[in-house]
């Protein structure tokens, strides 16, 4: 794998730090009065999601790492596993494990795609698209009458996120969801 | 449709930095200090090895040569000294190669100005009253801090004599880097940059003086009356824990100019940098005679930033980097 020197260091990069694969935020070039330069770098650990802060002398350099985003198609769940299929035509299968998947596991609907992230192959996070379209499983029944103003009130999905949603919706409509703040969006 | 052709900068932003740089210029004429324009480009360029220059290839009647893009306008500035042109001030194009930031843009503009038979202090003095003039308003009292003893009362050690494992120890305790197999300026300069500068300059300005004799690059050096220690003549003003004006108690001696180019390009070769070609046009001005004095050298954008209380450089440019 190639090495990066601090002054490649640009968002989306990916490197290795610390044995973990990183994708690289922010890098701010410091500098005191007269003298060497610093790189102020701000690193998300593609592993646990956390968010790094490193400061490198100019120059240094990190290795890059193996990393690949992929769209890919879910296709189901064997109890340990979440199995995926990359939709580029190679029908080249991914076993994603729990730490993997996280929290997305509550939006996940066979044959949607996801974005899965490979580090040497290996599936290490996995994000939903942005929007979705989910139906509902149990709600309080839907009040006559009201269409859009007024409260609100939680609904299962079929994927198993529990959403606010408007009073007038119910069981067995379709409804299309923001998976970034987990927010009802409208009736699909 | 792209928005990026825009300007990095308000138009009214611009408004108030061109009148802000019409005060520079009042300043000087009141104290008779001559306004000149010398060329970006030169046959030498920066050998400091912390300076990355830009060059291009030029068409000449000399053929095809290869000429520097100035890091600052100090050469063609000191060649005019000898010359005989007195007190002399430039708002001069800078480039510097690889630094973009909030704080820095590959290109910028410097306030430099030379001041033959100034002491140091009198440059200081002179530079606190720019600053005032510029502002338009007190940015509160001017305090001098002595690098040692800032180094001293800021993270508890002397920079001058603490063993290079100290340094290191103390370096990356107090800025989490690796810095197991780092040189004592390497040290020194990111204490400077994490540990100290974000403090300076918060209650008013600060002045740094008495640098290590290692960080001279185009300043004297000279012994310091209370401890012995060789230090070198030089300068830096912080406000807000921004670095705005670096001034030197200027080198005149020719040869020793010439020695420091000869180092600066042996540091540069063992760092990997490219070799940079010395300005013998100054040398042979300095072998003329220049006269002694003091320069300093200052940094309008942050100048303009700070004074507009804006967060960037890029938003008192028309154009910042990303956007030429």
């Amino acid at each position: 794998m190639a090495t990066y020197s601090t002054n490649e260091f640009k968002g989306g990069l990916k490197v290795m730090l610390d044995g973990d694969p990183c994708s690289i935020l922010e890098n701010e070039f410091v500098k005191p009065g007269k003298g060497q330069a610093f790189s102020r770098v701000k690193l998300r650990n593609l592993i646990t999601g956390r968010v790094w802060d490193r400061t490198f002398k100019s120059g240094e350099s990190l290795e890059g790492a193996d990393v690949l985003e992929l769209d890919m198609e879910y296709l189901y769940s064997d109890g340990d596993m979440w199995h995926f299929m990359r939709t580029d035509g190679s029908f080249e299968q991914y076993a994603v494990d729990k730490k993997a998947i996280g929290d997305v596991e509550k939006w996940l609907k066979e044959q949607v795609v996801y974005t899965v992230t490979l580090w040497n192959d290996n599936a290490i996070a996995v994000s939903p698209p942005n929007f979705i379209e989910l139906e509902v499983v149990e709600t309080d029944p839907g009040l006559k009458g009201d269409t859009a103003q007024g409260g609100s009130k939680p609904a299962t999905l079929s994927s198993g996120a529990v959403v606010r949603v408007p009073l007038f919706i119910n069981e067995g409509e379709v409804l299309k969801v923001d998976t970034r703040n987990g927010e009802y969006v409208s009736r699909a | 449709m792209s928005d990026d052709w825009r300007s990095t900068a308000s138009i009214e932003t611009l408004r108030e930095r061109a009148r802000l740089l019409a005060r520079v210029r009042a300043f000087f004429a009141e104290r008779d200090v001559l306004e000149v324009e010398t060329p970006v480009l030169g046959h030498g360029g920066s050998t400091d090895p912390h300076l990355a220059s830009l060059s291009l290839e030029a068409t000449t009647p000399g053929g095809r040569e290869r000429l520097w893009l100035q890091t600052s306008p100090e050469f063609h500035m000191k060649r005019l000294l000898a010359a005989g042109s007195g007190p002399i001030f430039q708002l001069a194009r800078s480039f510097r190669d690889g630094e973009v930031g909030c704080r820095h843009n590959l290109e910028f503009t410097m306030l430099e100005w030379y001041r033959p038979g100034f002491s140091l202090s009198a440059l200081i003095d002179e530079t606190q009253a720019l600053i005032r003039h510029v502002l338009g308003r007190d940015p509160g009292p001017c305090r001098q801090r002595r690098y040692r003893e800032l180094f001293r009362t800021q993270v508890g050690l002397d920079p001058f004599t603490a063993s290079l494992t100290t340094l290191c120890q103390v370096a990356e305790r107090e800025t989490g880097m690796d810095l197991h197999d780092a040189e004592r300026d390497a040290c020194l300069d990111a204490l400077m940059a994490f540990a100290i500068e974000p403090h300076l300059g918060q209650e008013g300005l600060e002045v740094v003086v008495d640098y290590p004799a290692s960080q001279a690059a185009l300043a004297r050096k000279h012994r310091d009356p209370e401890d012995g220690a060789v230090v070198a003549a030089r300068f830096e003003v912080y406000w807000q824990g921004v670095e705005l004006a670096n001034g030197y108690d200027e080198l005149t001696d020719a040869e020793e100019q010439a020695a420091r180019f000869v180092e600066d390009n042996r540091e540069r070769q063992r760092l990997g940098h490219c070799e940079v070609d010395a300005d013998v046009r100054l040398l042979a001005a300095l072998e003329a005679g220049m006269p002694s004095g003091s320069g300093v050298a200052l940094g309008m954008d942050r100048l303009i930033q700070l004074a507009l209380g804006k967060a960037s450089v890029a938003e008192v440019m028309a154009f910042a980097t990303p956007r030429c």
